[in-house]
């Protein structure tokens, strides 16, 4: 355990609703809209946890489980991640394989549970779910074992932050399809548009927001902060993999992160904006697509 | 200007890749006009600080040809076939998009093993160009549209060409230039027949040409 990581992680415990905040702003922007305020997620959470729950008599405790084991285990994953100029808490060899393990294990939990609802829409929206996630998750296993050898270090603490402006001389092309590889398992696994649209509402087309219409209250709070962080979890992994070398300066260093992530936010809102959701068969095409790249960057650097 | 090649290469591999994930038949023509650009881009990246006037002429007729020429042509053929996208290839988008990093990886291993007289300006020349024949080839047995096939042609003579510009530098301009004839002619006579083929049969699905038995 290492405690000089500790800022970094308070201080996304407590920005992740944000960067939502800047996503969607960026998106009323681009439609013509003021948009929401910019700290509304918050103002969503403090209402739900307020609200009272209700259950169906259909649910088990493996409806009450999943939103806490979800958010439980998108804590551990931003344990594992390093920030800014700031250390993970916890490193050891081969920790980014127990990182895609917890997400997997927050993405198992919410599955079942939608399962356990019993309702044909939610089942529909775990089946895919659980189809575009196993297609999703070799790809994003792909882009960090290219970052591991592209950097030559076997944990998280090693691999984020230690490619330099020499390594982009050297590499950027490969660099460059890690990049666009990352970014497009960020959009596939956050539910977010080409993949899965987190405003819509119609039943045929909802992924991510289908598995969640039988959970309120309390338990709405932990899956939307808990995707929110996994969102963050995902942007710090691409962010802190783009931004070439270390000046130093903790502050500094930290200043640039954060910078780093919200441009991310931005792009994410512009992409969200420009490009339509793919129809549900071309799905698989864009994550093949991305694993191509990967396997490409995996075979350059290799070379 | 060893990164910026590298760059234009990883480029070319991928609209290699994206046109073998596009049904939609304009899309796959405006990808291979900007590998088109993009080879003309390569030219003149791999003669950098040594430009003359041969290098820049082969440059300027080459995207002039492959990026202005052969797509107004081809959207003409496009145009008089009445067709949107292709149907039902033999090979999937998805298999096929597997089978363009297949060769990708194939191409490394050959361009790794493959004796080259000097030394190209970028080491991903020669893999480059073998991926974007292999993919080239690719389209022509795994699609069934006659215009498909026509830009499975051309990629695999940019293919030609890129291995040209990484092996053979010192090319006359002549032979370059007969060959962008050669290929212009090529897709000119190609626009013909597919406007021909449409008009006869009302499909220019070349399985189709397999039932005329007479």
């Amino acid at each position: 355990m290492n405690a000089s990581g500790l800022p970094a992680l308070a201080a996304s415990v407590l920005l992740a609703p944000l960067f939502l905040g800047v996503i969607n702003r960026t998106k009323a922007a681009f439609a013509g809209r003021v948009g929401q305020p910019l700290f509304q997620v918050y103002f969503d959470l403090a209402k739900l946890i307020r609200k009272g729950a209700v259950y169906s008599r259909t649910t088990t405790w493996v409806f009450l489980l999943s939103p806490l084991v979800s958010l439980a285990a998108t804590l551990v994953a931003l344990l594992l991640l390093p920030q800014g100029g700031f250390p993970a808490a916890l490193a050891f060899p081969g920790d980014f394989l127990l990182l895609i393990f917890v997400l997997a294990t927050a993405r198992f939990l919410s599955v079942i549970a939608a399962l356990d609802v019993g309702s044909s829409f939610e089942g529909m929206g775990a089946s895919r779910e659980a189809a575009f996630s196993a297609l999703a998750e070799p790809v994003l296993l792909l882009c960090l074992a290219v970052a591991a050898r592209e950097a030559g270090r076997d944990s998280l603490t090693g691999i984020i932050g230690s490619v330099t402006g020499a390594d982009w001389q050297r590499a950027g092309p490969a660099l460059v399809l890690v990049a666009a590889s990352l970014f497009a398992v960020l959009l596939a696994e956050n539910a977010r548009i080409p993949v899965d649209d987190p405003n819509t509402h119609l039943e045929l087309t909802m992924i991510h927001e289908v598995m969640i219409l039988d959970h309120g209250g309390p338990d709405l709070a932990l899956l939307l902060y808990g995707s929110a962080l996994k969102l963050w979890v995902m942007a710090a992994l691409l962010a802190g993999f783009l931004l070439p070398g270390r000046t130093g300066s903790l502050v500094l260093d930290g200043l640039v992160f954060l910078a780093g992530m919200f441009t991310l936010a931005v792009a994410i809102g512009v992409v969200e904006s420009t490009i339509a959701r793919l129809r549900l068969h071309r799905v698989p095409q864009f994550l093949v697509g991305a694993g191509a790249f990967a396997v490409m960057a995996l075979a350059l650097i290799m070379r | 200007m060893r990164v910026l090649l590298d760059t234009a290469m990883v480029l070319l591999v991928f609209t290699n890749l994206r046109l073998l994930g596009l049904s939609r038949i304009n899309a796959s023509i405006r990808t291979v006009a900007a590998q088109g650009v993009l080879l003309g881009l390569v030219a003149l990246a791999s003669h950098a600080g040594a430009w003359n006037a041969r290098i820049l002429l082969i440059a300027a007729v080459g995207i002039a040809i492959k990026g202005v020429a052969f797509p107004l042509l081809l959207f003409r053929a496009l145009r008089a076939a009445k067709i949107r996208r292709e149907v039902e290839p033999f090979l999937g988008y998805i298999p096929s998009v597997l089978a363009g990093v297949a060769a990708f990886l194939l191409s490394l291993g050959i361009a790794a093993r493959l004796p080259l007289p000097g030394r190209p300006p970028s080491d991903l020349i020669v893999p480059t160009a073998l991926t974007t024949m292999l993919v080239g080839l690719l389209v022509i047995v795994s699609r069934k549209k006659a215009l498909s096939q026509a830009l499975g042609y051309l990629v695999f003579e940019n293919g030609i060409y890129v291995f040209g510009v990484g092996v053979a530098y010192e090319a006359p301009a002549l032979v370059e230039m007969g060959v962008l004839l050669d290929v212009f002619v090529a897709v000119f006579v190609m626009g013909i027949i597919v406007f021909h083929i449409a008009r006869e049969f009302d499909s220019i699905d070349t399985t189709r040409l397999a039932t005329l038995k007479e």
